[in-house]
């Protein structure tokens, strides 16, 4: 049985790197001048210092937005993300948030998504949809001013980037915590095929 | 990878398989997140990123427009006090002599005779709020009052075809930028910070105040500026500082 088309699972994949190579390196970047009385550990950094991880952030978003560009045009216009996301009810998302924290959650079909994935991996989209546009602030708080106005400038864009980051690991966690749990769920985004419930 | 998952038949092997290869990929993202000062290190990663580094200015380049401005501020937003920030600690901060001081101008100009700071400050003054915003991330608003650099390129005759202007500055720092910024019209040289002399440790002689780049691209202390075709590079940019750092 078919699951992952091939674009996805490609795009999965690199999106992967690209949002590893992101936040590792953006991380040394905020331990550089901490926002709040707190810094990551060292180990978790990427890039030495700061301008190895500034070199690696910005080499990799180049990497995360074509990527990116590349999946939603084809989550749009070949139907993938309004036949998989929706349709989305706030209900279904608690009904099976609270299923899937009493371990009863029906994963029996790996082709369809349940609501409390359709609402991870919407939010996981728009978050990243922040995390460009309020990183491109950072990057261009001149030539963007328009963009940055909506976000309180450039110390605006700053708060708002550090969140949406927290955002996307929380969810990434909650991701890679699934799949350990439904395991059979992993090769599936490799291969793109799935084999039924044993 | 599909023909591993397709030789055991039994669905336990099968899912001891998965768990096996799904616990494997795990520890190689770990391995590859905790050693990622020795991946940063590698010859051929540094190739990659400096190539990437080298692109990164091409494309603010192109995004740079020349005529837009960086908001101005009232005077009440301005940051005290304004952080010091240096290759050197404050105690550290040189002190120039401005009777003998003497403003060198070379490269490709016209007027190579040095200046003395009376006649600099006699000079078309002009005055700007802006946000200082550092590479680290924190940001500062000050108010730096000086002439504008590009009225000064034109005094001394400079090519202004040429694409890149570089500083020299009395404390050792060194760095360079595009004709483009160099021009823009907030990019000023600064003699004074917040209406009084520019104090010794905000970059006494002058600084050139660049709103539209990062902070180390404003360089203290002048001691020398020339015009050249040839990239100077710069201090922090030498080491692996984004050289373009265009806001």
């Amino acid at each position: 049985m078919r699951v992952h088309p091939l674009v996805v699972r490609v795009t999965h994949w690199i999106n992967v790197l690209a949002v590893l190579m992101m936040v590792t390196s953006g991380w040394q970047i905020y331990n550089a001048s901490p926002i709040f009385s707190f810094a990551f550990p060292a180990e978790l950094t990427l890039g030495g210092w700061l301008a190895g991880a500034l070199q690696w952030h910005f080499a990799a978003m180049w990497l995360l937005a074509v990527n990116g560009l590349v999946y939603v045009t084809y989550g749009i216009a070949s139907g993938h993300f309004r036949r998989k996301l929706f349709p989305l009810s706030p209900l279904g998302v608690l009904r099976d948030i609270r299923e899937a924290l009493r371990g009863r959650l029906a994963h029996d079909d790996l082709s369809t998504y349940n609501a409390a994935q359709r609402a991870a991996y919407l939010a996981l989209i728009a978050m990243l949809a922040v995390m460009v546009a309020s990183g491109l602030v950072l990057w261009k708080p001149v030539q963007l001013y328009w963009l940055g106005s909506l976000m309180g400038d450039y110390e605006g864009a700053r708060l708002l980037h550090f969140f949406a980051m927290s955002a996307v690991v929380l969810i990434v966690l909650a991701h890679v915590i699934m799949v350990i749990v439904v395991p059979r769920t992993f090769p599936t985004m490799v291969t793109g095929r799935a084999r039924r419930a044993s | 990878m599909n023909k591993r998952f397709s030789v055991h038949r039994t669905p336990q092997l099968e899912n001891l398989e998965r768990r096996l290869f799904l616990r494997r990929g795990l520890s190689l993202g770990a391995v590859a997140l905790l050693s990622g000062c020795n991946i940063t290190d590698q010859e051929s990663v540094q190739r990659v990123l400096w190539t990437m580094s080298r692109w990164n200015d091409r494309a603010q380049g192109w995004l740079f427009d020349p005529k837009r401005l960086a908001p101005e501020f009232p005077e009440s937003a301005i940051t005290k006090p304004f952080p010091f920030n240096a290759f050197y600690g404050e105690d550290e901060v040189i002190d120039v002599d401005g009777g003998r001081f003497r403003l060198e101008v070379g490269g490709l100009v016209s007027e190579k005779k040095p200046w003395t700071l009376p006649q600099l400050y006699a000079l078309p003054q002009v005055s700007q709020v802006t946000r200082h915003i550092c590479v680290e991330g924190w940001s500062a608003i000050g108010k730096w009052s000086g002439v504008r650099f590009s009225d000064f390129l034109q005094r001394v005759g400079a090519d202004l075809t040429a694409k890149y202007v570089g500083f020299k500055c009395a404390d050792k720092y060194y760095t360079s930028i595009d004709m483009a910024t160099a021009l823009h019209p907030q990019t000023q040289l600064s003699f004074r910070y917040a209406d009084e002399l520019l104090p010794p440790k905000y970059g006494f002689p002058m600084k050139l105040r660049i709103p539209t780049k990062l902070g180390f691209k404003n360089p203290k202390h002048i001691a020398a500026i020339y015009v050249t075709n040839t990239n100077p590079g710069g201090y922090w940019e030498d080491q692996g500082y984004n050289w373009y750092s265009g806001s």
